[in-house]
């Protein structure tokens, strides 16, 4: 819906100011909230500069210059010395024409502004503003901007704890497939051992693929092809176990197999079907698996038909519940999530005694996103 | 004249077709298996059945029809048609196919997004993708419109209708996605649409005792066979211009590039191509023997202008009775498969760009993904749709020729530079795009909506890929050059991510 554009009242000249500054902030902050690096500084130092004004501004971690912007880059050389005396001494600091030898004639850059960059009572960086002279004003505009900027530096470091959360629970995940599984595998192996020993070798084999496969280290994101591999081994020895009471029916697009999915995303939701389908229910328990082209996306499904569970079980699950026997699904939502953008969360339907069936949605293409 | 008797081959390949199509496309959504053959790495789409399924988009009603009828016009000039059309299959393999799909970019805007993060440049690509696309339906329904005219004598407008209607509703629906199995099918239906007939007719063409071509006033003598044997400088620069739009053209079309995405790896992406390039050689030959045989049995077709149709008459033409009723049936049913598999793939692609990038924001705030897809359907469809029904028929070759230079002015500059040189920036990469975008874009609607003059300015608006791919290509050189500080951080990880095939063990970042 297009609004008729309107000119409006925009308020006095100190409000638009106040607009300047919040937007330029509102710029900066993005790139900030990556944490400190070269980049995310060239990409935010000057919205800074903007904020504050000076002829040069630059951004320094503890050890030297990360980014400069503005004129007389031949003052860049000087910033490691400034950089360590503040360090010295920390806070806000002023320097002047002593501090910054110069020889260009006309060279706006006479005097600095220090203010140090704090993330958790840690000096992790400055922000150095250059002027013609100095004035109190722009010492106190330093050192509220460093503070802002230690305030994003900070909330991308909670972003990165998260992150790192994340991560040591897909570790954990991986070692949470092990004690029933394992038990429960090499138990039907041992089974076929006399009766029929190639088929013993051939499971025990698929069982060391699939241990390689869920113990591996590197990567947070595979194929599909590679993790449906996965749950055809884990598959085959279910049925050792269970014999003819697990019927599966699948259908899978081969269009979508190099789609590239988080590591071990489908693999839990197969184990959870397993579980509600044969173990908890009596009788023989189908479970279906589906991958379908949706042109810019793909569509995997993980059905059912067991005991089913209570919807707001489920919803606590998905919520980040640990206390729920659903393991996994929570941690695969967040992670498809944490991939792909919001959109893209598991979609669970469910009720009691009328079977599970999970939904996942994976784009084809996200940035940042390869196998 | 007897009209139900003329019209019905026409009727029955027509349904044919649809039903084929429709049915292959169930039986493969229904594919399902157990667990005892769900052998997931030998499911991966092979090399020779996802070329099959490209030549399958690929081969549309400007090949089916428009070739022959140029070649009958126009004379041995125009094989640089078809060599064009192969040839960018050539140009794809060396420098695009493997990079492209190690990307992991399903569409050319995730490309770019990819490459040089940035938003403008991916929407810039998206406009750019649904504007080639519907210049490449316009012809399609057009062609439609020519066939239900000559083989059911329905009115002109009712073809764009018809197959602009089941195309929507295939789309919407969901029934001929991409199904790499129903693509193959079409190519191998279109090929042999071709290939049966093309052996009867030159069969009786020796049995008539080879005759040469009828002489005629209306066409001056010689010049037909003998490449520029007119034209002179302008005739050069025409071939030349169309040389570079058809090399460089292909890697820019958005049905052909969502193909490669299917490819498990980059070295499979190549095997891909190169039988592409064999399927389209063996297809491409076809073409020109219509446009020979049409010089000596069909001239007057040529005269009265519908060289378009020479493929579907032809038949009729040369043989009497039922045999030539069952080649019109299977040429009519090629041609249908044409515009069915190229229009489905265009606009699906066209309307995945049009959901996720244009209307994703409606007036209640996001679209859901089906809706948001239906209506780009609807949008892709229905633009070319009313503009094929309204404007007058420029020739079905020469419109997606126009395509072809658009998309050859501005994705092969982003493709090759994003690919091989590093140092290309966003502000580089939306500058070229624009410049390239408007030059050749303005040239085709010019082209499209009034006859050009002769003379250099027409020929240089009738043929715009010769100058716009080199300005582009320039523009975007320059102003990168111009931009050195917004080299995308990612930039050297991403060019070895592109470059360093997949069995080599390093960190890819």
């Amino acid at each position: 819906m297009v609004r008729p554009w309107r000119r409006t009242h925009l308020g006095s000249e100190a409000d638009r100011a106040t607009f300047r500054a919040l937007h330029s902030a509102s710029l900066a902050s993005p790139a900030l909230r990556e944490g400190l690096t070269a980049g995310s500084a060239e990409r935010s130092i000057r919205h800074l500069r903007a904020l504050l004004g000076t002829p040069a501004l630059a951004i320094t971690d503890t050890a030297g210059l990360l980014a400069w912007d503005g004129t007389g880059q031949h003052h860049e050389e000087q910033v490691p010395a400034l950089v360590a005396a503040t360090l010295e001494r920390g806070g806000t600091r002023g320097f002047d024409r002593g501090d910054l030898p110069c020889q260009e004639a006309g060279c706006p850059l006479r005097t600095a502004v220090v203010s140090t960059l704090v993330v958790e009572e840690r000096v992790v960086g400055t922000l150095q503003a250059f002027t013609p002279y100095p004035t109190a004003g722009l010492a106190r505009a330093n050192d509220e901007v460093a503070q802002w900027v230690s305030g994003q530096l900070e909330l991308a470091e909670l972003d990165a704890s998260r992150t790192r959360l994340m991560e040591a629970e897909v570790r954990a995940l991986r070692a949470q497939i092990s004690p029933h599984f394992i038990y429960n595998s090499l138990g039907a192996i041992a089974s076929f051992v006399r009766t029929d020993p190639d088929r013993a070798r051939d499971l025990l084999l698929e069982f060391a693929d699939f241990t390689r496969y869920s113990f591996r280290r590197h990567g947070d994101f595979t194929t599909l092809a590679e993790e449906l591999r996965s749950v055809e081994r884990y598959l085959l020895l279910e049925q050792a176990r269970f014999g003819d009471r697990l019927q599966l029916t699948l259908g899978i697009a081969p269009e979508v197999l190099p789609v590239a999915v988080p590591f071990l995303c489908i693999q839990p939701l197969v184990e959870n079907a397993v579980r509600h389908g044969l173990e908890a229910a009596e009788g023989v328990g189908h479970i279906r698996i589906t991958a379908q082209d949706r042109g810019q996306e793909c569509v995997i499904e993980v059905e059912d038909d067991g005991v089913g569970e209570d919807p707001e079980k489920v919803r606590r699950a998905l919520a980040g519940d640990a206390s729920s026997d659903s393991v996994g699904l929570g941690n695969v939502d967040a992670r498809l999530r944490n991939a792909f953008g919001e959109d893209f969360g598991l979609v669970v339907e469910t009720a009691p005694g009328a079977g599970t069936k999970v939904v996942v949605r994976v784009p084809k293409f996200a940035p940042g996103v390869h196998p | 004249m007897n009209l139900s008797m003329e019209s019905a081959p026409g009727l029955v390949a027509v349904t044919l077709v649809a039903l084929a199509t429709l049915g292959i496309g169930t039986w493969g959504l229904r594919f399902s298996r157990t667990t005892s053959d769900f052998m997931v790495a030998s499911r991966s789409v092979a090399p020779r059945l996802n070329a099959s399924a490209i030549g399958g988009e690929y081969l549309s009603a400007a090949s089916f029809l428009g070739v022959a009828g140029l070649v009958l016009v126009f004379g041995a000039d125009m094989l640089w048609y078809p060599i064009g059309w192969t040839a960018g299959y050539l140009v794809l393999l060396v420098l695009v196919a493997a990079p492209l799909r190690r990307s992991g970019a399903y569409t050319l805007p995730d490309f770019a997004e990819a490459r040089l993060g940035s938003r403008p440049v991916r929407l810039v690509c998206s406009l750019l993708v649904v504007c080639i696309g519907w210049l490449y339906l316009l012809p399609q329904f057009q062609g439609a419109g020519l066939t239900l005219h000559s083989a059911v004598g329905a009115p002109t407008w009712s073809g764009p209708v018809i197959v602009g209607l089941v195309v929507l509703v295939n789309s919407v629906s969901g029934g001929m996605r991409s199904i790499t199995f129903v693509q193959a099918f079409q190519y191998w239906l279109k090929l042999t649409a071709l290939l049966v007939p093309a052996a009867v007719l030159v069969a009786v063409w020796v049995g008539d005792g080879t005759p040469g071509a009828a002489t005629s006033e209306a066409w001056g003598a010689g010049g037909w066979s003998t490449p520029l044997g007119e034209g002179g400088g302008q005739g050069l620069y025409l071939t030349y211009s169309l040389i570079l739009a058809t090399f460089l053209g292909t890697m820019g079309l958005p049905h052909v590039v969502v193909r490669f995405y299917t490819n498990p790896d980059g070295a499979a992406a190549r095997r891909t191509t190169l039988v592409v390039l064999a399927l389209l050689g063996v297809f491409y030959l076809l073409p020109p023997v219509y446009g020979a045989l049409g010089r000596v049995y069909a001239s007057e077709l040529a005269v009265s202008g519908r060289s378009d149709v020479l493929v579907l008459e032809l038949p009729r033409l040369m043989l009497d009775g039922p045999v030539g009723d069952v080649l019109t049936g299977l040429v009519t049913a090629g041609a249908f498969a044409a515009f069915l598999s190229t229009s489905s793939g265009l606009a699906i692609a066209v309307a995945g760009v049009l959901s996720q990038d244009v209307t994703w924001r409606g007036p209640r705030g996001r679209l859901h993904g089906i809706t948001a897809f239906r209506i780009g359907a609807v949008l892709a469809v229905t633009v070319p749709c009313a503009v094929a029904v309204a404007a007058p028929s420029v020739g079905v070759a020469r419109t997606v020729g126009l395509a072809f230079a658009v998309a050859a002015s501005t994705f092969c500059p982003l493709l090759l530079l994003g690919i091989w040189w590093r140092r290309l920036t966003d502000a580089g990469a939306l500058a070229g795009l624009v410049v390239g975008g408007l030059g050749s874009g303005t040239a085709a609607a010019i082209t499209l909506s009034w006859s050009t003059d002769h003379g250099w300015a027409g020929v240089l608006v009738e043929q715009p890929a010769a100058w716009s791919i080199p300005l582009a290509l320039t523009t975007m050189v320059v102003v990168s050059l111009l931009t050195p500080r917004r080299v995308p951080a990612h930039a050297s990880r991403f060019m070895v991510r592109l470059h360093a095939p997949e069995t080599l063990e390093l960190d890819r970042g």
